[in-house]
This record gives C-alpha cells, structure tokens and sequence, in this order.
C-alpha cells in the first residue's frame, strides 16, 4: 500500500512538471497552431541559467533561500527572453507560410539552441544543488513525499490557478482567446495579434523555465539533452488531454504522470520512453482530439 | 527587430560558466548580435519586398542552375563531364575520400527516399532513419545468423523497409501533418530503444560487428576492392533511383503526391484516395531507407544503435529542405553539400549541428524553395498571356 501511495505520489509530481512544460505548447498551439518544437530547449535553458546562477550566488555564500527565489526569477526572465526571440526570429517571419515551414523553423530552433548550449556550456551532466530545504514538518512522511515534491505540487498549483486567472479575467486573456478563436476577426476589432502572441510566448517559457528549475533540483543532474525527452513527454501530455485546451494538458500530464510513474513501479523501467510513445501513438489513432479536446472538421 | 536587439545582448550572459567568467565570449556575441540584427533586417526588408513584387505579376528570372537544365546545349556537356568525374573518382582520389564519397551518396539516396515523402506528398516523417536502422539490422541479422550475402537482401532489406513503412502508415495517416509529424519521431525514438534494449534479439547498444562486405558472383575483395566495388554499387543504385523518382513524379500517382501536399480536400473531390495515395508515398520512401541502410551496414562492417537517432533523421530533413524539397537535383546537391563539407571542414565540427539548425530556419524563412527550387510542370497558353499584355498596354 506505501508502495502503491509512493507511486501515486511520484506520479502526481512527474504529472505536474509535464503540465508545467505542455502548458506552453497547448497555449502556444492554440494561438497560431504550431507545434513549437523549441518549447523542450527553453526549459532546458531555464534549467542552466537557473544553474548559473545558483552556483554563483552559492560561491558569493548566499543563504539557499534566497538563492532559489533569485535562481528561480533569472531562469523565468532568460527563458522568456528566449521564447520572445525565437518567436519572433523564427516563427514570425513565417506567419503566412504553409504550416510544414513554420514546423520545420521549429526544429531548426530546437537544432540551434541544443547545440548552442552544449558549445557554450558542456556536453556533460552537471550537478545541480538541491535548493530546496527538507521541512521539519514532512520529516514523518519523508519516505513517501519528499520535500522538494512538495514545493513542486504547491508552486504548480499556484501558476495553474495564477493562469487560470490571466486567461479568464484579464482583457490580455481575453484578447488571447480571441486571438486563438480567430486571428483575423480579432485583429479587425483592434487586438493587436503580434503582441498577444509574443505574450503566449513569453508565458509559456516562463512557465516552462519553472518546471526547469523545479526538476533540476529534483532530480539533481542536468545536460543539454534534457530539453528534448521532457518536450517530447509535456507534448504527448497536451496531446493527450486534447492540445488547445489548458485544462487538458493539466489533466493529460496528470494521467502521463501516473501511467508512467505506475508502469516503471511495476513492470519494468527499461521501456519507460518506448511506452510514453506507444501511449502518444495510441491516443492520436483512436482519439485524435485528445480527452477533453474537440474534433475539427477540415475546411477548405 | 529593434526589440529583440536588447535581448540578444542579454542572451550572452550564460555563456559564463561557474568558475571562469568568460567576459571576452560576451563582448564578441555582443558585438556579433549588434551587426547580425542589421544583416538580419535587412534581408527580412528585402525577402518583403521580393515577394510584393511578384505579386505585382514581376516574374523573377529563373536562376542559373535550372538554365541548365533547360537548354540543351549546356545540360548534355555538364551531365558527360558529371559522370565521367563520377566513374573516375575512386581511381583518381584515396581510398579516404572514396569512403567519404560513398557516404555522401548514401545520403543522397536516403534524401531522394524522404524526398518522396516530404517533398512530394508534403508529409512530415520525423522517423525515417527507423526504416533506415530497420535495413541496416535485417542484413546484420541475417548475415550473422544464415550467412546471407549481401545482394539477396538487398531487396530484403527494401521490402522490410516498405513492410514497416505500411506497418506504421497505416494507422496514422489519417492524422494531419503535424500530429503526424510527431508520432513518426516516436516511432523513430521506440525502434531505435528497442534495438538498445532488446539484447537477445540486437545485441543491444554493443552492435553488430564483423558484416561481411558485398562480393561479385562469389569472389572475395580485398578492402580497397571492395570500397571501390561498394562505390560503383552505390552510383548504379543511385542513377536507379532518380530514373525511378524521376517517372515517378510525371506519373498519375507522382502528380497525385503533389495533389495532396497542396490540397486534400480538393483532392478528394477529385476521386483520388487519400490514404491509398500517401501510403504509398510513406512506403516508397521506407524502401530506399531499407536499401540504403543495408548499404551502411556492408560499407561500415558494423551498426550499433547509436547510428540511428533522432538527429540522423533531421540531417537527412535538412537535406531536403536545403536541397529544395521535391527536386532532385537539388536534394543532391544538399545531400553531396551537407555531408561533404563537414568532412572536409574538420576544424568546424563541433558547430556542425548549431549550423545544421542555422540552416533550417534561415532556409525556411529566406528561401523556403531551397537551393535549387522544384519546378513544376506547367502549361502555358501563350495566346492568351498576349493578349492579356496588349490590353494592358
């Protein structure tokens, strides 16, 4: 039974850093229908800036608090930034083109940013502090929550109903919607697309950039593949509960998360990213709009 | 672009490592980022403007290589002297650079497959290097455990390739491209850590050593021999393709290919059947990965599944964007291009794949017909063009 709860438990943080990361790709999807490829190399790059300056700060001797607010902050800031660039690098400049350009731009991106971290940086795993402080209260417990997995389900909580705010109540979440329902029309009522989606962008990466930080101290070790199997995952995540839909991808990583989480525990953890695929693949043949996903009919 | 400017200066900042501060690195990407914006601008003004213009019916001149192709006179002297460079080469140059050459037609070959299904039938495969490790294990496998020579799997290997082209299409065609797109990578990713994993069956991440190499009716080579042999396979295999591709795309089933990349719906109010149309595209495609890979696996004596990731499989992409998706000379240009180049250019190998991911954007945004665009068969009713033109004077 502690074994089973272990398990739902693991599942559920592995479920909330893949939301964390599908949110951007649902939303971004929804906006301008693009499967942004890139979205796994910002997190990563969230990851290594909030490194960088971990380990700066932890040299200067600064308190681990502190240096995980400020890590944090940085890697949310840089991550955006580089959501913002590539958009507008990449993804802007093909806004009219036929979508199969835009995707391949995507993967160029996701190419250019891999290999740029791994020249700059190195090709190793580097350890990442562990920022995050045991709890005095959770000591009992320990063997089945850790106290990192703790901080992480808080903080997803907390942007998941912070995003949910932004999108229902603010006029920018109004003008995203629009946006997303049509580009045109909204234009024509004097949103200004452009800058909504560069917003969806930043976002997304911000977010993202947290689920960076979040599962590098978790897991301890980061490189400059990491980005690639956890885009591939968050995607089959927002895939899964239906891309477009943000409610979906929370529920769909949730439901990765636990499948994943259940089959390493119990069958075999050699096929773990086989089965993640196999799943993905599944899913699109017999339901290809996703959970709570609506089917579209094609239009000329 | 003036707001993104900030930023790429900003960006600089995590090239600094933990120990050392790298302050030198940032003033050079500063100062590279300042003049790239201005180049990165300019061309973006110019590409507008090139493309307000041919709305307004300026034709662009056709470029130099399809002048080419066109008149006769140029294309006979250039294809003699192309091929006679073709025949001699292994004799002329080193057994090194023979080696390379045959690598670079490998990938000529396999971007010519994935042309089919890129290029002609607009369908993204993410995963087609799993057809290529699918050839290139069936003649390991069966050359270690029967002994089989190479050139009774030769088309072997193609069929495995097309069988599980079919295996896979099947299912998910009926996905549109970019879920498509997708689920062919993770196809991709599961042969590949299936072939790491599955020990008993591949030998897992050591590979397969010791493949015999191809041999003519029976007789042995020596190595040079037969890296000389292997070559004149390669440039037989290769004519054979572009003569097979080059009917294909005249073909009903070739114009039908083009069909569905521009429009399905129409398509299907045509009476083309969409799925029949595209899977034979995603099988075609899949034979010339099995044969090719069968051909890695006699020119390398050994595989391994390292040789088959997901990054092989966006060369093999880049290739045909770069090249020009859906024309052949251009693929094999991009393909000759891409992968000779690094081997000449060793002191850039290690920003191969940043240039790689370069390319692919710049491409996509700048020149998305890539380098030798594909021209499509088109009639003109010059009677009415006339006409048109005295009205307008």
């Amino acid at each position: 039974m502690e074994y089973f709860l272990e398990l739902l438990l693991g599942g559920l943080t592995r479920g909330s850093i893949y939301a964390l990361i599908a949110l951007g790709y649902t939303m971004v999807y929804g906006i301008i229908e693009l499967i942004n490829f890139a979205h796994g190399e910002i997190y990563m790059i969230g990851a290594f800036t909030a490194l960088i300056v971990a380990s700066v700060l932890t040299l200067q001797g600064w308190n681990h608090i502190a240096i995980l607010v400020i890590a944090s902050i940085a890697a949310v800031i840089y991550s955006s930034a580089y959501g913002y660039t590539a958009e507008k690098l990449a993804y802007k400049p093909l806004r009219r083109a036929p979508r199969l350009s835009a995707l391949i731009s995507a993967i160029g991106v996701s190419l250019f940013l891999q290999n740029y971290v791994l020249l700059a940086q190195t090709s190793d795993f580097l350890p990442f502090p562990s920022l995050i402080p045991e709890f005095k209260f959770n000591a009992p417990y320990e063997h089945i929550i850790s106290s990192p997995e703790i901080v992480i389900l808080i903080t997803t909580t907390v942007v998941m109903i912070l995003l949910t705010f932004l999108i229902k109540f603010t006029k920018l979440g109004k003008a995203m919607r629009a946006t997303a329902q049509d580009r045109e029309m909204a234009m024509l009522v004097g949103v200004d697309v452009d800058k909504v989606i560069s917003f969806t962008f930043i976002v997304g990466s911000a977010t993202a950039a947290l689920g960076g930080v979040l599962i590098a101290s978790h897991v301890g070790q980061i490189n400059f593949y990491i980005g690639f199997i956890a885009g591939i995952k968050a995607f089959v995540a927002a895939v899964l509960g239906g891309i477009g839909s943000i409610p979906g991808a929370v529920l769909g990583s949730l439901v990765l998360g636990w499948t994943e989480s259940f089959f390493t525990g119990y069958i075999s953890s050699d096929y773990e990213d086989v089965f993640a695929f196999l799943f993905l693949v599944f899913i699109l043949i017999f339901r290809p709009a996703g959970i709570l996903g609506r089917s579209e009919t094609d239009k000329v | 672009m003036f707001l993104t400017f900030p930023i790429m200066v900003i960006r600089v900042n995590t090239v600094e490592n933990v120990v050392e501060w790298r302050w030198k690195n940032m003033f050079l990407i500063g100062i590279g980022s300042f003049f790239l914006s201005f180049v990165w601008r300019y061309l973006i003004k110019k590409r507008d403007e090139g493309t307000k213009k041919s709305e307004f019916g300026e034709t662009e001149k056709t470029p130099l290589i399809q002048r080419i192709l066109k008149e006769r006179k140029i294309f006979i002297p250039t294809l003699i002297i192309v091929s006679v460079f073709a025949l001699v080469f292994p004799f002329v140059f080193s057994l090194y650079q023979t080696n390379i050459m045959i690598t670079g037609l490998i990938y000529v070959m396999l971007g010519l497959g994935l042309n089919i299904v890129v290029g002609l039938a607009g369908l993204l495969d993410l995963g087609y290097v799993a057809f290529y490790a699918v050839g290139a294990y069936s003649y390991a496998l069966l050359n270690y455990h029967f002994g089989v020579g190479f050139w009774a799997v030769l088309p072997i290997g193609a069929g495995m390739g097309a069988f599980f082209g079919i295996l896979l299409g099947f299912p998910v065609l009926r996905l549109r491209g970019d879920y498509l797109a997708i689920v062919t990578l993770g196809f991709g990713e599961i042969i590949r850590l299936i072939l790491e994993n599955w020990n008993a069956f591949s030998f897992g991440p050591s590979g397969i050593a010791n493949i015999t190499r191809p041999s003519l009716f029976g007789i042995e080579f020596s190595v040079h021999n037969a890296t000389i042999y292997l070559y004149y396979i390669m440039i037989s295999l290769i004519l054979f393709t572009i003569f097979v591709v080059n009917r294909l795309q005249d073909s009903r089933i070739g114009r039908a290919w083009i069909a569905l990349r521009e429009d399905e719906v129409a398509c299907q109010a045509m009476g083309i059947d969409k799925r029949a149309t595209k899977l034979t595209a995603f099988a075609l495609g899949a034979t010339w990965a099995g044969m090719a890979g069968v051909i890695f696996a006699a020119k390398t004596t050994f595989i391994n599944p390292a040789s088959f990731t997901i990054w092989e499989s966006i060369i093999i992409l880049c290739i045909v964007v770069l090249g020009g998706m859906g024309s052949i000379i251009g693929v094999i240009t991009g393909a000759l291009v891409l992968i000779l180049l690094p081997e000449y250019l060793r002191a850039f190998s290690e920003y191969r794949m940043l240039i790689f991911g370069g390319i692919l954007v710049l491409m996509m945004v700048f020149r998305p017909g890539g380098i030798v665009p594909d021209v499509r068969r088109t009639y003109r009713f010059e009677g009415i063009e006339n006409n048109h033109r005295n009205n307008r004077k």
